[in-house]
């Protein structure tokens, strides 16, 4: 799951992942400098335009042999991080398995699919099944906005939509409502409605979703297959050229 | 309704057979035959026991995910799921008339899909039937029993399916399930490489077709007293015909108007947009199968059930607009003698022209700059209800929507092509059963009688028995107890 060629920079600090040394700046996270330095680690929630959230876990590393999320550590020189192990790797998988399971995630008719993070995180996790019995919960859509249709059955609670939205839109449209395995997305509106919101398609949290739930209305299937973001080359390979 | 030998007086009497599963309609069905002690049968039926549901659960989702939604209703046509879902869609748009390129990418996948699928069911999954007879060796009457014997028939048969799911591959995306059409067109044309790799093929297709077509026909006039008259069931026809813009009754699988004749030949209805198809048709219900039966309204369900497919597409139009096709066609017309076809075996037949016919179409689209093109899509004044019709390899197939002012679909309403000849697979099913098991002992090779018959409907079935060289059939003697006293079981 490694790839690229690291240059760790004269004179600068580094630390070792899986064994291979990279460099990193003063304030970087663990994730900002693998990423920076051509090394994937498997992530869901992190952004490289929000802070760090910490939630999903995917992208949780061992450093000197203690488990810890790569996106909120901050790199030090001379850590020892491990992270592509058959060890991490599955239980990265099952995380990604419990994520589907516990949501309605059917790609075979869904418009994300080919251009979907956690879809794509699944293939190159080698995930062949769910594994755990489905909850199947009951999430209806909210059609009501004219430009973008939100479809909850799809949410993993990254936040970034709330982050995006708070952070970059000023708006506060989105927040995460209850705890554990009650929380879920919710609209900041009176009515719990996107309508009733002063959402917008320009808005960030408009584009930054990494799964189907907040989708323009009417494209649909518009970008054929084979054309789709995760077609061409996998997540591991797509992330670490800057595109995430 | 209930017509001859489909409820018994005293099935409480009787024994049971079940033939379960015949193998897969879209996922499941068998036929229960009631027999009494002289193994005289007093009922048969064609049970389709699986619920599907799509109807209900496409509800409340967005409209243009539906396409590629509906398409998973089957592993085999799926085209015609996306394309039907796709042309209803269209109007829900305001997509009164595709751009040339969209219209045509679409027929081409259309066309390929209608190539795979009636080079699927000749070779793969009814010569076998054909070529060793309905009751010879079980353990050779499959594909590769074809291939063993008769290897270059095989192959073509293979390589056939394979361009065609070709097509599909580079008009859809994917060889299977793939996303090319959308509301309003498609998303994709062909490269020029992908349309070179095709003309590359096609006319060796074509020349492979016109010798199914053959094959087809040397089989039938080989034997007419077996196939005139095998599981016959004289009936209405009903299928598209192509309008003026197409060919006014021209054969045209892609789009048209319906018409419907009577079992004579006669039209019943002609130039009717299918929009208003439930003016025409009405489906029953009847408790043991999930499967309806349609039925033209005017004549109520005792006297307006028909048959859809090759065999009523072939014999409903005037025209084939292919020429090979078209001499085929009239070669067949003239065989029938006037008045139509109906034996079940002449499906065959039949579908081996069409299958000629998309090729020639095939060709025809790949010398047609517009399929390079890139106007893709268009759009125009929303509306809120579509419905789209398109003949799918195995008949007449309906898909009927309504979208509320949100984009979510209110309303979902399928006739599957399947579910047009339930009455006529019945009756087949009957005429069979009453011919060859009334009063004998049931036998492997007669059950697979019934299965022939059924198989000429090519309603899905028994896509992984002929094809795997298995036949997952059984069929049990169950006594007034429930006890099974008798069981016989092949393959699977």
């Amino acid at each position: 799951m490694t790839t690229g060629t690291f240059q760790p920079a004269e004179g600068g600090q580094a630390f070792t992942l899986d064994g291979r040394a990279v460099p990193f700046a003063a304030g970087q996270t663990i994730i900002q400098a693998a990423l920076a330095a051509g090394a994937y680690i498997p992530h869901l929630c992190h952004h490289p335009e929000f802070k760090p959230h910490g939630s999903c876990k995917l992208c949780t590393v061992k450093v000197n042999g203690r488990q810890t999320a790569a996106c909120t550590m901050q790199a030090q020189a001379g850590m020892d991080v491990e992270s592509d192990t058959p060890e991490l790797n599955d239980e990265r998988r099952a995380l990604v398995q419990m994520l589907f399971v516990e949501g309605n995630h059917f790609c075979p008719s869904c418009e994300k699919s080919g251009d979907c993070r956690l879809q794509a995180t699944a293939y190159d996790l080698g995930m062949m099944s769910p594994h755990y019995d489905h909850f199947y919960p009951s999430r209806p859509l909210d059609a009501s906005h004219p430009d973008v249709l939100l479809d909850f059955n799809r949410c993993i609670l990254c936040s970034l939509c709330v982050r995006a939205s708070r952070e970059v839109d000023g708006k506060s449209v989105f927040g995460l409502s209850g705890r554990g395995i009650g929380a879920h997305l919710i609209v900041n509106s009176r009515s719990g409605r996107l309508a009733d919101s002063d959402f917008s398609a320009a808005d960030k949290a408009a584009s930054v979703c990494p799964v189907g739930v907040i989708l323009p209305k009417r494209r649909g299937f518009a970008v054929p297959i084979g054309e789709r973001t995760y077609d061409a080359a996998p997540i591991s390979e797509r992330d670490v050229r800057g595109v995430s | 309704m209930s017509y001859h030998l489909e409820t018994a007086e005293h099935p409480e009497t009787l024994r049971r057979v079940a033939i379960d599963p015949v193998s897969r309609v879209e996922g499941h069905g068998k036929v229960t035959i009631l027999l009494d002690e002289q193994n005289r049968v007093h009922q048969v039926r064609l049970h389709i026991v699986e619920f599907r549901g799509f109807e209900r659960f496409i509800r409340g989702r967005p409209y243009w995910e539906v396409p590629v939604m509906v398409q998973r209703l089957c592993g085999i046509c799926p085209v015609s799921h996306h394309l039907a879902a796709s042309k209803a869609l269209d109007l829900i748009v305001g997509a009164r008339r595709l751009t040339p390129t969209a219209e045509k990418i679409r027929r081409l996948m259309h066309y390929g899909q209608m190539l795979q699928s009636h080079a699927l069911h000749f070779f793969h999954l009814c010569s076998p039937d054909l070529l060793f007879g309905f009751d010879s060796e079980v353990g050779r009457r499959n594909i590769v029993g074809v291939a063993g014997k008769y290897p270059e028939t095989a192959r073509k048969g293979v390589l056939l399916r394979k361009f065609g799911q070709e097509v599909i591959r580079v008009t859809a995306g994917k060889r299977v399930h793939g996303t090319g059409s959308v509301p309003g067109g498609v998303n994709k044309s062909l490269s020029i490489g992908e349309r070179d790799a095709l003309l590359a093929e096609i006319y060796h297709v074509i020349a492979w077709s016109r010798e199914a077509v053959r094959m087809a026909r040397e089989l039938h006039e080989a034997d007419p007293a077996l196939y005139n008259s095998f599981g016959i069931c004289r009936s209405h026809f009903m299928s598209l015909i192509g309008t003026d813009e197409q060919g006014h009754g021209a054969l045209d699988f892609y789009h048209g108007s319906l018409r419907a004749r009577d079992d004579a030949g006669g039209l019943l209805f002609d130039q009717v947009d299918y929009a208003g198809y439930d003016r025409y048709i009405e489906e029953e219900v009847k408790p043991w199968s999930y499967m309806k039966f349609p039925y033209f309204r005017s004549l109520g369900p005792a006297n307006g059930w028909y048959k859809v497919g090759p065999l009523a597409r072939v014999q409903n139009c005037d025209r084939i607009p292919t020429p090979f096709a078209e001499a085929e066609r009239r070669e067949f017309i003239d065989y029938a003698g006037g008045t139509p076809l109906h034996a079940p075996l002449a499906y065959h037949w039949a579908r081996m022209i069409e299958m000629l016919h998309a090729a020639e179409t095939i060709k025809d689209l790949l010398h047609d700059p517009d399929i390079l093109g890139d106007a893709l899509t268009t759009q125009g004044a929303r509306q809120s209800e579509g419905v789209g019709v398109i003949e799918a390899p195995r008949g007449t197939l309906f898909h009927h929507y309504r979208v509320d002012d949100d984009d979510l679909v209110t309303l979902c309403n399928l006739i599957v092509s399947t579910t047009n000849n339930n009455q006529a697979m019945n009756e087949a099913v009957r005429h069979v059963a009453r011919r060859y098991l009334h009063g004998r002992e049931i036998t492997e090779g007669l059950l697979n009688h019934i299965e022939v018959a059924i198989r000429a409907f090519d309603p899905c079935l028994s896509c992984a028995t002929h094809a795997l060289g298995r036949m997952p059939l059984s069929a049990e003697l169950v006594d007034a107890d429930g006890q099974v006293i008798h069981r016989l079981s092949s393959g699977g």
